[in-house]
């Protein structure tokens, strides 16, 4: 265990060493050996997954806060729009049909693009119908 | 496109989807923001076509599915009746959760496409976040589906209560979770599909035994269930539009369903657990106290409208069954006309989702600054001489407020029962949706006009005329 964590730990230090040998040797590159020298010291231990999972926690509380600021008066409003953006799914859908590796998977991504699509349109413009009916008193 | 540069245009899509939710702040900023939503996904579809560079082939399946789709939901979107609204809401939820479903089979079908193995060989970690996007989206899609069949009326408000079935629904979860173990060790599709058709059969039971009142907090909640099968698969793909709109409709629909359920003063738990509605009918206590009930016809209601100073609307549910908002319109026009101060007032669970109500009478051109919530103007229904209360009935039974031995007590309710009078419009002498009888019926200011919200209103704005 403590080889191994040790090995590791050397391996970390080597890899800043060269960073900073490469930040030497080639100046105008010092940003990313910098980078590099963080990720050397940190053994590259960062799984994109943490980060992601860190965007996904800080949306829920924008969430949460945007949310709790809509008027009651839009709640309708808000979930139509709410479906409307969820449909950005498509992006999978396309992701699927445009990379065409096998024909069952272009199928199950032209259903998905269809349904995304009906939401997306159909979503924005009902959104965009009943805010447009939202209106002042006539001065 | 180079990727990262790809993520960032991700990450601008996903903060215009934030300014999107942002601008229904306020009716004004609303319509911009709605814009906003539009550029993102723009924005994340033009991206996705350059990263992923489709064939020529593969582009005209895209726009032919885009053409599709985006032509029925522009027809679908002109054509819906406002009164409608709830039922296409929910619709639209069951779409997005098949949509999930579909793209993680095609994920499990094309690991390579979407950057996360190969067949027989998807990272585990990637699989994990599949599958619970995939059984999320299709507890979304069956469930949204049960939930639009209550709401369009084609199958029965009531709930339906199997037997054990919650140690069904422990089963099947227990069952799922098992299920996803499997496919990480196996990869096998069988393994895929069964956690689908699982999670379609949860869907169902999980909706059906809630009645037709408890649909705002439903609605609310397949709503959260939609974003949180988005961000599911949006882990799977790494994709940050995904993720960021993934949080915030699922925290969106959250906060809806803990309004809604407040609204109602029920616990969310005891929502989802269902059976509310429907065998209540029998609770009503009948204290062989007789009374009477007075009943009035639209000449008196003119009459007592017009001589007021201050007249408060409270809809429900029934003015948007009987389509009645135009005909209320035009009563509210009448009254301003002859100088009455004329407000509406909403209960956060009228009508069959949030905000229901807002959108009828909008859609009726009636001005959303006449338009007020409960707790901004339930003070003021002592000072109203009239309150009329249209297809409301159990957000106004004042025994949610003095009787403790009331299934609804402790529910917030509009105070029309302070107003001098009360004119009540209902069909027949009934009781509500909560099965409930209203003691406002019986109060020396009540006055009941009975017959359909449209018709006792439009024979109102007659009587006035005349």
């Amino acid at each position: 265990m403590a080889n191994e964590a040790l090995e590791k730990a050397l391996d970390a230090l080597d890899k800043a060493v060269a960073a900073v040998q490469q930040a030497a040797l080639n100046l105008p590159d010092t940003a990313e050996a910098a980078g590099a020298l963080a990720h050397g010291a940190t053994g590259g231990a960062i799984d994109p997954f943490v980060f992601r999972l860190a965007i996904f926690v800080l949306s829920i509380f924008v969430g949460y806060y945007v949310v709790w600021s809509v008027t009651p008066a839009l709640h309708t409003p808000l979930m139509a729009v709410t479906n409307a953006i969820s449909s950005v799914i498509v992006v999978g859908a396309l992701l699927a049909v445009g990379i065409s590796a096998s024909g069952l998977a272009t199928g199950f991504g032209f259903i998905a693009l269809v349904l995304a699509s009906v939401n997306i349109f159909g979503g924005f413009l009902v959104t965009q119908r009943m805010l447009a009916m939202y209106k002042k008193k006539d001065k | 496109m180079n990727a990262n540069f790809a993520a960032f245009l991700y990450l601008v899509s996903g903060v215009l989807f934030i300014m999107a939710l942002r601008g229904l702040s306020h009716p004004a900023t609303s319509r911009k923001g709605n814009t906003y939503g539009m550029v993102g996904m723009g924005i994340a579809i033009v991206t996705t076509l350059l990263l992923a560079k489709p064939t020529f082939g593969g582009f005209l399946l895209i726009v032919l599915g885009l053409a599709i789709g985006g032509g029925a939901g522009a027809v679908i979107a002109r054509r819906i009746a406002m009164t409608s609204m709830p039922q296409l809401v929910a619709a639209f939820h069951s779409l997005v959760g098949l949509a999930a479903v579909m793209v993680a089979a095609a994920a499990m079908y094309a690991p390579e496409s979407f950057g996360i193995g190969t067949v027989g060989d998807i990272h585990a970690q990637a699989l994990v976040e599949m599958s619970l996007g995939v059984a999320i989206g299709a507890i979304t899609f069956t469930g949204s589906i049960i939930a639009f069949l209550k709401l369009d009326g084609r199958m029965s408000g009531k709930p339906i209560l199997l037997t054990g079935r919650h140690f069904v629904n422990a089963g099947l979860a227990i069952a799922l979770v098992v299920l996803v173990i499997m496919l990480v060790f196996t990869q096998s599709t069988t393994v895929f599909w069964l956690i689908v058709l699982l999670s379609l059969a949860l869907g169902v039971l999980i909706i059906v035994p809630i009645g037709g009142a408890d649909m705002p907090v439903v609605v609310s909640m397949l709503n959260s269930y939609s974003g949180w099968a988005a961000a599911g698969i949006g882990f799977t793909l790494g994709n940050l539009a995904l993720i960021i709109t993934g949080a915030l409709v699922g925290s969106s629909g959250a906060i809806l369903s803990y309004i809604m359920c407040k609204g109602m003063n029920r616990s969310f738990i005891s929502v989802i657990l269902g059976g509310f509605g429907g065998e209540a009918a029998a609770a009503a206590v009948d204290d062989g106290v007789q009374r009477t009930v007075k009943q009035g016809a639209a000449d008196d209601a003119a009459f007592l409208m017009a001589n007021a100073s201050k007249v408060i609307i409270v809809p429900g549910y029934g003015m948007a069954v009987a389509q009645a908002q135009h005909a209320l319109r035009e009563l509210g026009d009448q009254l301003k006309a002859a100088g009455v101060d004329v407000k509406y007032a909403i209960h956060p669970v009228a009508g069959r989702m949030p905000g229901h109500m807002n959108v009828l009478l909008a859609e009726a051109n009636v001005p959303y600054d006449e338009v007020f919530e409960l707790e901004d103007i339930n003070s003021e229904f002592a000072q109203a001489d009239v309150a009329y209360v249209i297809g409301a009935n159990d957000v106004t039974n004042p025994a949610a407020r003095d009787d403790p031995s009331s299934p609804i007590y402790g529910m917030p309710i509009l105070d029309v029962d302070k107003a001098k009078t009360c004119l009540f419009v209902k069909r027949s002498l009934g009781s509500g949706y909560a099965g409930i009888d209203n003691t406002l019926f019986y109060k020396d200011g009540t006055m009941m006009l009975l017959g359909d919200a449209k018709k006792v209103t439009e024979d109102i704005v007659k009587a006035l005329h005349a």
